[in-house]
């Protein structure tokens, strides 16, 4: 951002002065010249020149979550609405939205020398006008594995000039999902279990195959109790009854809190073991689902959770 | 000289009135919305300016290779902010003035350009494409590529309004009241489709289909707005020919037909703009309700009934409302945006309202 600053109407005057701030930040602290010059291949197959880190928007909680752990928050100017981790992002950056509801102007607005996005932003035609833009565009792969965390780690890290830093943390990530996978190996037999989305009156609205929240029991050693449905629906009664969890996993946050209780007056739980047990574990929602650097340890607490003998080897 | 604005709105007024209050109506809707379109090009969450404006109309002119910061001013001025400026003009006109045509054709104060089938045809089309579009619709999606769901749409909102108009028809007469009634079914019938597709639909294809009920012109781009133009033509085009029938036709379609009206030709027109106008904002900006159903009542009630009047006055109130909105909608929360058919409706609503309780003279 050399030349003159744009000229900014009284609406837009508390993010100028945040953006000017910023700016100012940016050339006193001229020691921190991001490293420049790298071509990375994105997600989709493009070639992206990148010349300059040091202004990134950053759309995804996964995205942010990796800069924040290669220690590059600084260099973060907009996050999007579903960066929740750490919760400090949100707080002291300004949000260009929902990540699937772009706005290609006001992603533009934030000055950027850099847009990093997981492979859900959206909606198509902002995202294409945005790859039009001179600011380059980099989109990472959609894979959700516990391989792809890494990968993304390592493409991130690639992307910002940080290589070494982001080996470190791949690695790190690797090593917990190797221990994930021989505390996995202790389990038995696998519990059965439902992660409930939502219960609206009663009527959960559960995971079947193909979501998150299904890897996710899988990689904490479980079985999906919720069988022959695809995506995110609601489970009858009756086939609830049929399926008999052994535990209900639910996210923790959420306008009220969840407790045993108020889940297992559910008569779609009437009789299960999981409601003779009172077994309900709750999870991090966005650190469990968004398969972040965060989610080994979610995936190994949930899994001790579900089954006492999950236990990871000493590091 | 006599004042026109003194006289009494409950008076009867003879149709031919074009003076006085008509002229004013139009002339005041022109003046709002070229002040809603200045404003939509000077305002945005980059505050870039109109005085940017000489700098890349001369860095067009000369060509060659602008500065980075005037390749930035081109960009958000006219690949961002003029496409949407554009595309809300055509939508929000040819909204508006289908709206008045379908209402003046059935007689009806809640008709809407919808009305014969192609808001339905249309979003059940986008809404398959979105979520079928990796599955049974891939080859499509192979071949059209991101202008899958736009295409989806134009062609359900013909094959819909098509299909309706082919039900309606006897023996070269089209009965309007079959027309309203066929529309119910179909629309219900499409309506469990739509629900049986979302129903199958993951969290992003809801997402998708979630903010495309609700619209935006933010996927503005010049290659669809030209692609586009034919049809939002078609719908502008029509009003000329459709005046003095819909006029006719406020008297009841018997009488029109003893005043030389060629009712069946103003229908079959009318109903060819709609399913234009529709399935064209439909493939381009989603789904943007209320401008077509209320855009043409507040200019009946502030120039009474004559359609040389409300058609032309439908256009421009339209396109100032939606390009007022969509402004609102891209400063509000920036640099987030808010999806447009939720401001149309907040702003146009009270206002509708106002007016309705300021002037209880009959609406037709």
């Amino acid at each position: 951002m050399n030349g003159t600053p744009p000229r900014y109407g009284a609406p837009q005057r508390r993010a100028f002065a945040i953006s000017l701030a910023l700016t100012l930040a940016a050339l006193a602290a001229g020691l921190d010249r991001a490293k420049a010059g790298e071509t990375v291949t994105d997600g989709r197959g493009r070639l992206v020149e990148i010349t300059d880190t040091s202004r990134i928007v950053s759309i995804g909680g996964s995205v942010t979550e990796i800069l924040y752990d290669l220690d590059l928050a600084d260099r973060i100017v907009a996050v999007d609405d579903t960066s929740l981790y750490p919760p400090e992002a949100l707080k002291t950056k300004p949000s260009v939205g929902y990540v699937r509801a772009l706005s290609a102007e006001g992603v533009l607005s934030q000055g950027p020398t850099l847009i990093l996005a997981e492979a859900d932003a959206g909606p198509p035609p902002v995202v294409d006008v945005l790859m039009s833009a001179a600011v380059p565009f980099v989109v990472l792969d959609g894979r959700k594995t516990p391989e792809a965390v890494a990968d993304h780690i390592r493409f991130v890290a690639k992307a910002v000039g940080e290589t070494q830093k982001g080996d470190a943390l791949a690695k790190e990530v690797e090593v917990g999902f190797d221990r994930l996978a021989a505390a996995r190996a202790k389990v038995a037999t696998p519990p059965r279990v439902v992660f409930v989305m939502s219960l609206r009156d009663g009527q959960p609205l559960v995971a079947g195959e193909g979501t998150a929240a299904d890897a996710m029991i899988r990689l904490a050693g479980a079985e999906n109790a919720a069988k022959g449905i695809k995506g995110y629906k609601a489970m009858t009664t009756e086939a609830m009854v049929e399926a008999a969890p052994e535990a209900v996993i639910m996210m923790r946050q959420g306008p009220t809190p969840v407790t045993a209780e108020t889940v297992f007056a559910a008569p779609a739980f009437a009789g299960s073991p999981a409601a003779q047990a009172k077994r309900l574990v709750l999870v991090d929602g966005l650190g469990a689902l968004g398969f972040g650097p965060r989610s080994p340890e979610i995936l190994l607490s949930l899994c001790g959770a579900l089954d006492p003998a999950c236990t990871a080897p000493a590091p | 000289m006599t004042s026109a604005t003194t006289r009494d709105v409950t008076a009867t007024r003879p149709l031919g009135d074009r003076t006085g209050r008509g002229r004013l109506t139009l002339a005041g809707a022109a003046l709002v919305l070229v002040a809603a379109a200045v404003l939509s090009l000077a305002l945005g969450p980059t505050g870039i300016s109109l005085d940017a404006v000489p700098r890349v109309v001369r860095a067009l002119l000369a060509g060659g290779t602008a500065s980075p910061e005037i390749a930035r001013e081109r960009l958000v001025l006219v690949d961002i902010r003029l496409t949407r400026t554009v595309l809300g003009i055509l939508v929000g006109a040819s909204l508006g003035i289908t709206g008045a045509m379908m209402q003046g054709l059935f007689r009806n104060p809640l008709a809407d350009p919808g009305l014969v089938g192609a808001s339905t045809g249309a979003g059940l089309a986008a809404v398959a494409m979105i979520a079928l579009g990796g599955g049974a619709l891939a080859p499509v999606v192979a071949l059209l590529g991101t202008e899958a769901v736009p295409v989806a749409a134009v062609i359900g909102a013909f094959a819909t309004t098509l299909l309706l108009y082919a039900i309606a028809t006897r023996q070269r007469q089209t009965s309007t009241a079959t027309l309203l009634l066929a529309g119910v079914a179909i629309g219900a019938f499409a309506g469990a489709l739509t629900g049986l597709i979302v129903f199958g639909a993951d969290d992003r294809q809801l997402r998708d289909i979630t903010f495309w009920t609700l619209g935006s012109l933010g996927g503005a781009a010049w290659p669809k707005l030209a692609a586009a133009l034919p049809f939002f033509a078609v719908a502008l085009a029509a009003a000329p020919l459709l005046a003095r029938p819909l006029n006719a036709l406020l008297l009841g379609e018997a009488e029109a037909v003893h005043l030389g009206i060629a009712t069946e030709q103003a229908k079959r027109l009318a109903i060819a703009a709609a399913a234009c106008a529709v399935g064209a904002s439909v493939a381009l900006s989603g789904v943007i309700g209320f401008v077509g159903i209320v855009v043409p009542h507040v200019v009946r009630l502030a120039a009474g009934p004559d359609h040389r009047i409300v058609l032309p006055g439908s256009a421009l109130a339209g396109a100032a409302l939606l390009l007022l909105a969509d402004t609102i909608a891209r400063v509000v929360v920036a640099p987030a945006e808010l999806p447009i058919g939720i401001v149309t409706a907040a702003i146009g609503a009270p206002f509708f309202l106002w007016l309705l309780l300021r002037q209880r003279s009959g609406i037709v």
